[in-house]
């Protein structure tokens, strides 16, 4: 059985390589063979699961190893699989969620010329993810981890013939990349201590130290790795302040937005937290580090997601939003990698749902993203409208829905961080963040489908694909909404099944915290307050967030021009000033460093050694002046250079 | 007589050689003062000869003969050759070796 | 092959000999027929290629000799200079790099040299036979790979000095004589940067050598020997006395000539005007296979000869790594001129070389012996591909491209593939070196080897930065005729990201050919117990 592991990988990597490298003969079939292979890697993750479930809690876990890749004296990195509890709920999520992707893609981009590689690219992406998730040991990690990189920034810059596209893409590459910065810093941390960096000998090795035993690593060492992984983490998952890429990174194709930048590429910082537990539950200095982020990109994401007229950008911000529950939660320790994990899986369902709600949306209406040009959709596009719905529902948390078991059990545990204030802080945050949500996607759910038709002519992009879309709403045709072909709405409908049951499922009778709990390890959380009181309350501000929404988007119109706002609005509608300021700062600064740089090499490096050759031409220059061509001015140098030499031999003779 | 005498009368030729060569311009001229000044050489040489009690001197004197000799008619043809393309036998004239 | 292979046989000759024997011949060809010097010379190399890979195969890893299939003549014997041949895993790794790629900097500059194709012959004087610029090309490159691989095989340091001098030569005419024929000036401008370029990398280079010639000089003077076995020996009975002044001191004297050669801030100038003026290939050959030998030249000449002044210049040399990487990382970002970039791209990678190299741990030098390899063919699929699109447009701009992605997917496919080897994906092989070298300067260096992981920040930031001006956006309308690759390109650069994708994935046989070499190396350094690699603070079960 262990030696299936392997082929989860194997097969989306044949996929990529065969669509990339073979040509255009592959046209007509490319994208049915990428989205095989990609249920292909699915059965196979769902044997391993049942052969999983058919063991013991405690050996579970199953090891692969293939070849030994980099030896290097103590340096011994493997090419190594292991699938565990924690491994396996990722490989189905995302072997899962992407096979729906597929076959949602195979509609959503049957017009495009380049679909072979849309294909080629999502299958290199499943590979990369996958080996991210299964990989035995942190450098093996880190492949998976800039693979997914790599897949993303092609994914995003696949419309690359738009500059603002590819713009995004190496925004999104570059910001990713200051966070892998933290990745390696850790690995060459973890060698230099623990002299390995697999995650067994690294856990144990942690594990030993907190209980006590063999040789202790100093609270300090694992402090400072905790915090590189926490930048790794920030970087994947789009926590702040690595957080500004996500936003424009919804450049790319809808389908790449639900899969990468929703359910599965941008929960690896949760997964990587979650999996190195052993290190963060030695160092809380760096837990509560991790717990501030979350808390932070929460707030951060949430009012973002309420200020943005495009709908993928809006949910771009709930995307990070969420992940900033999720972080928050594995910072938790103990009591909340578990919850991190099962908010990650049915956020995975019901975010990946209403991304590809809004991709059908797009579809219906000519490209156009900006949600006030919307309006009075419900009637056009039913099957969307109810997995939208359904979608809606489960992420503000209606009772009985996945978002409600899954989001609820996250703030309990926020205010069980500590007895004092600290824990109220957190949990306030969280209860607050729920709020919010409910107020923002109500936003998007009332101004896309419900109110009065704001529909605008738009320039029709497939005919003219270098157009820029919704360019100013002048010409074009009006656009004709209707529900997307089958081949798209299935994935819907799945999805919505998982938004609306996974959480419940996973609840009952704890069956998913037992599940992770050999892995992870589990402890109840204890709230400052009741459990009753946190749901209650939980309740209480989503119907708080709900109303506000309709109030201000339900009774009254929505205007098609957006008002100018107050500060808070326009200043999240740029992000929260972000991106002006990394722009002000990084950008700006480093134009101006590189070009003074390139003045410097010119002139003083260079300037240096031309100088030297430009003086011994001078030097050269001038002595040339004294051979005059007269051969008596000649004769008397000769002469007079006798007669010193003769003076000086003298002159020596007589001293 | 003294030998000495001799060099004396060396220098003071070698000197006048070398003041025509320095100062005159016509090529014939100047050429007459280097042989002037070899001819000065030689007569040291077969001084010292003397002087030292051995042949080195006198036999190094023959081989300066031969070669001023050899160096006379390569030196009268070229001034010969540069009268004739330039109409003039001024060494002044011919300045073009120059950088 | 394998009556080739016999004992006795002098392999390590025959592997510089035959491209040497190649240069002759290719340059014997008459001016007509251009075309037969041509394979004739992509012949000699795949030769050569065989040759190396014997070496490769006769090559035993688990043996106790150091420098094995030696070969050993007196040459000049009242200095006692003598043809000393012999190679360590490092060597061989080398050696098998430049004889790789050769072949294909033939294949990609097959047209480069050929006066019907750059449309500079007057009929007359192909005719009259006086003037053969594709059999000159092609023998200097083969004259350049024969002294490159007769100098990673010499084990006489004087032996050595010659050749790292000599290869000057034919790389001045490469340089200079065959210059890049995309350039924004005019025909008589273009030829004044190119005679700068070429005159400003031998002066460069010479005074580098001079300053060497001076400390080889010392060195007979200290030693009494040229040889590298007969001074490890004299070092290992103790009967070698060198002053620490002294021995400080000639270590600068090669040290410097390697530091211009590698090329180390701030004497790296001369690479973006060498690299930019000349044609791809050549600039390929500067780049991936002659500086090389400042960096191999590093390992085998300054740590085994002066090992205590090493490890006393370590410091400094590690910190002008440092400013290499990152220096050459930003300047490669402000470049407009896409050649130039790489070769500042290369001068950040030398400097993860250098600085592997200094570490002194295990991690670090072999992580540096294979960055060279890495570096070799990386900048080659890079650069090839490059010069690929500037010989398509006719121009080295970047502003002058756009869109190019849409026009011609394979060749912006390949560039793609070049630029994530650079800015070191993981999955392709520069990224193994590039961990290996920082882990390895981590480890004793905290605070360097942190410094220096911005370089894979700022690596991306050129890399996609080249990549998204010149291969997306609108289509512009001069890039709009484009082809895509043709055939021979594609035989170029295929092979070259196969390798770099299988040294991505398994670089196990060349680390397994590096490491007892970088042992050896490291215990020089390091003499008696003392091990390079520190004691992690926990050890692994």
């Amino acid at each position: 059985m262990e030696n299936l592991i392997a082929l989860l990988v194997a097969a989306p990597l044949l996929g990529a390589v065969v669509l990339l490298c073979g040509g255009r003969r592959l046209d007509k079939a490319g994208h049915w063979l990428g989205t095989l292979l990609a249920l292909g890697s699915f059965v196979v993750g769902v044997v391993l699961f049942l052969d999983m479930l058919g063991r013991d809690g405690e050996d579970r876990a199953m090891h692969q190893h293939l070849f030994s890749w980099i030896p290097v004296g103590g340096f011994q990195a493997d090419v190594a699989f292991q699938l565990d509890q924690l491994s396996m709920t990722f490989v189905l999520l995302i072997t899962g969620v992407g096979s729906l992707i597929h076959i949602y893609s195979i509609g959503y981009m049957e017009h495009d010329e380049r679909r072979r590689r849309f294909f080629g690219y999502l299958n290199l992406f499943l590979a990369a993810m996958l080996i991210l998730v299964i990989a035995d040991n942190y450098l093996l990690l880190y492949v998976g981890w800039e693979g997914v990189g790599l897949a993303s920034y092609l994914l995003i810059g696949f419309w690359q013939h738009k500059p603002s596209a590819a713009t995004a893409a190496k925004k999104a590459f570059l910001v990713n990349r200051v966070g892998d910065m933290g990745l390696s810093i850790a690995i060459m941390l973890m060698f230099t201590t623990f002299g390995t960096f697999a995650f067994g000998d690294v856990l144990a090795a942690t594990g030993a130290e907190t209980s006590g035993a063999a040789a202790p690593v100093s609270e300090g060492k694992l402090t400072a790795i905790g915090l590189m992984l926490l930048l790794a983490a920030c970087g994947k998952s789009a926590q702040v302040p690595l957080q500004s890429w996500l936003g424009d990174a919804m450049e790319g194709p809808t389908p790449v937005s639900a899969l990468i930048h929703a359910a599965t590429m941008v929960t690896a910082g949760v997964y990587l937290i979650t999996r190195s537990g052993a290190i963060f539950n030695g160092a809380p200095d760096a837990q509560l580090a991790v717990v501030i982020v979350g808390a932070v990109t929460l707030l951060f994401g949430a009012i973002v997601g309420c200020a943005k007229d495009d709908i993928k950008k809006a949910l771009a911000g709930s995307t990070m939003s969420q992940i900033g529950y999720m972080i928050l939660a594995a910072g938790l320790g103990p009591i909340g990698y578990a919850f991190a994990i099962m908010h990650l899986v049915t956020h995975g369902f019901f975010k990946a749902g209403l991304f590809l709600g809004a991709g059908s949306v797009m579809h219906g209406m000519n490209d156009e993203v900006d949600m006030r040009k919307y309006g009075g959709l419900r009637k056009y596009m039913p099957v969307t409208f109810a997995t939208f719905g359904l979608g809606y529902l489960a992420i503000i948390g209606f009772p009985g829905l996945s978002g409600f078991w899954s989001k609820d059990k996250i703030i309990e545990a926020a205010f069980a961080y500590d007895d004092g204030i600290r824990g109220w802080i957190f949990g306030g945050v969280a209860l607050l963040g729920a709020g919010i949500t409910a107020f923002y996607m109500t936003r998007v759910m009332l101004m896309t489908f419900f109110g009065e038709k704001r529909w605008q002519p738009t320039p029709d992009p497939h005919k003219d694909p270098s157009a820029e879309p919704a360019a100013d709403g002048h010409g074009g045709e009006m656009p004709h909404p209707h529900e997307s072909p089958k081949s798209m709405t299935i994935p819907m409908i799945v999805l919505a099944f998982g938004s609306v049951f996974a959480g419940g499922l996973f609840s009952l009778n704890e069956s998913f915290v037992k599940w992770l709990e050999p892995v992870t390890a589990f402890e109840h959380p204890h709230p400052v307050i009741s459990v009753p009181a946190i749901t209650g309350a939980t309740m209480v501000v989503l119907v708080i967030g709900v109303a506000i929404a309709w109030f201000m988007y339900g009774k009254r119109p929505v205007p098609v021009t957006a008002p100018r706002g107050s500060l808070l609005t326009r200043a999240a509608r740029r992000d929260l000033l972000q991106d002006d300021f990394n722009h002000v700062v990084l950008v700006r600064g480093g134009e101006h460093l590189t070009r003074s740089l390139v003045y410097v090499d010119h002139t003083l490096v260079d300037g240096v050694v031309n100088g030297t050759a430009a003086s011994f031409g001078g030097l050269s220059g001038r002595l040339r002046k004294l051979q005059n061509g007269y051969a008596r001015s000649y004769a008397v140098s000769m002469l007079g250079g006798t007669a010193v030499l003769v003076a000086a031999t003298l002159l020596m003779r007589a001293v | 007589m003294n030998p000495v005498n001799y060099l004396y009368l060396a220098s003071l030729l070698f000197a006048i050689g070398a003041t025509g060569v320095l100062i005159r311009r016509n090529a014939i001229v100047v050429f007459m003062c280097i042989e002037l000044m070899l001819n000065a050489c030689n007569l040291a040489l077969v001084a010292f000869s003397r002087m030292h009690g051995n042949l080195d001197g006198q036999i190094i004197a023959f081989f300066t003969m031969v070669v001023a000799a050899a160096e006379v008619v390569v030196g009268l043809a070229i001034i010969v050759s540069l009268f004739r393309s330039r109409h003039s036998a001024s060494v002044d004239d011919a300045s073009l070796m120059k950088l | 092959m394998s009556d080739v292979v016999n004992a006795g046989f002098p392999l390590l000759t025959a592997t510089a000999a035959v491209p040497a024997l190649g240069a002759i011949a290719t340059a014997a060809v008459p001016a007509a027929k251009r075309t037969a010097a041509k394979w004739l010379a992509l012949f000699f190399s795949l030769v050569t290629l065989a040759l190396a890979v014997a070496v490769g195969i006769r090559f035993n890893t688990g043996a106790e000799d150091r420098y094995q299939l030696t070969e050993s003549h007196s040459w000049i014997a009242d200095f006692g200079v003598r043809y000393e041949l012999g190679v360590d895993g490092i060597g061989v790794a080398l050696i098998g790099l430049t004889a790789l790629l050769i072949p294909f900097i033939i294949v990609a500059g097959w047209h480069d040299a050929d006066p019907q194709e750059t449309g500079t012959a007057t009929d007359s004087s192909v005719a009259a036979g006086r003037w053969r610029p594709t059999q000159g090309f092609f023998a200097l490159i083969l004259m350049v790979e024969a002294m490159v691989i007769l100098s990673f095989e010499a084990t006489d340091v004087f032996l050595f000095y010659i050749l790292f001098e000599a290869m000057l030569i034919p790389m001045y005419f490469l340089i200079g004589g065959f210059g890049d024929r995309a350039h924004a000036g005019s025909d008589e401008n273009a030829a004044a940067q190119r005679s700068y370029a070429a005159v400003k990398f031998l002066l460069y280079n010479l005074v580098g050598g001079l300053i060497m010639l001076a400390a080889v000089i010392g060195l007979y003077v200290v030693a009494g020997t040229f040889s590298l076995s007969e001074i490890a020996s004299l070092r290992a009975s103790g009967e070698l006395e060198m002053a620490t002044n002294t021995e400080r001191l000639l270590f600068l004297g090669f040290f410097f000539a390697f530091a211009v050669k590698a090329p180390l801030w701030p004497l790296h100038t001369w690479l973006p005007n060498a690299m930019g003026e000349a044609t791809a290939p050549v600039a390929v050959l500067i780049t991936a296979v002659v500086d090389k030998v400042g960096t191999f030249a590093m390992l085998r000449f300054c740590l085994q000869l002066f090992p205590g002044a090493s490890e006393w210049a370590t410091p400094v040399i590690l910190v002008l790594a440092l400013i290499s990487i990152v220096y050459g990382a930003l300047l490669a970002v402000g470049q407009r001129d896409i050649k130039r970039l790489v070769a500042y791209a290369s001068i950040s990678h030398f400097g993860f070389i250098i600085m592997g190299i200094f570490a002194m741990t295990t991690q670090g030098q072999s992580g540096a012996t294979l960055y060279m390899v890495n570096h070799g063919i990386s900048t080659a699929a890079l650069m090839l591909v490059a010069g690929f699109l500037i010989s398509r447009r006719g121009s080295r701009l970047i502003a002058d491209y756009g869109g190019a992605q849409k026009v011609a997917p394979v060749l912006a496919g390949t560039f793609l593939i070049g630029s994530l080897a650079t800015l070191s994906l993981p999955g392709l092989a520069p990224f193994v070196s590039e961990f290996l070298v920082l882990v390895g300067t981590f480890t004793r260096y905290p605070v360097i080897g942190i410094i220096a992981t911005f370089g894979i920040v700022l690596g991306a930031l050129y890399s996609l930065v080249l990549y998204q001006r010149t291969m997306t956006g609108p289509v512009k309308l001069e890039v709009a005729k484009m082809p895509d690759l043709k055939l021979r390109e594609l035989l170029v650069v295929g092979p070259l990201i196969v390798l770099l994708v299988f040294l991505g994935v398994y670089p196990k046989p060349v680390t397994d050919l590096v490491n007892p070499a970088v042992k050896d190396t490291l215990s020089d350094v390091y003499p008696g117990d003392k091990t390079p690699d520190p004691e992690p603070e926990v050890a692994a079960k």
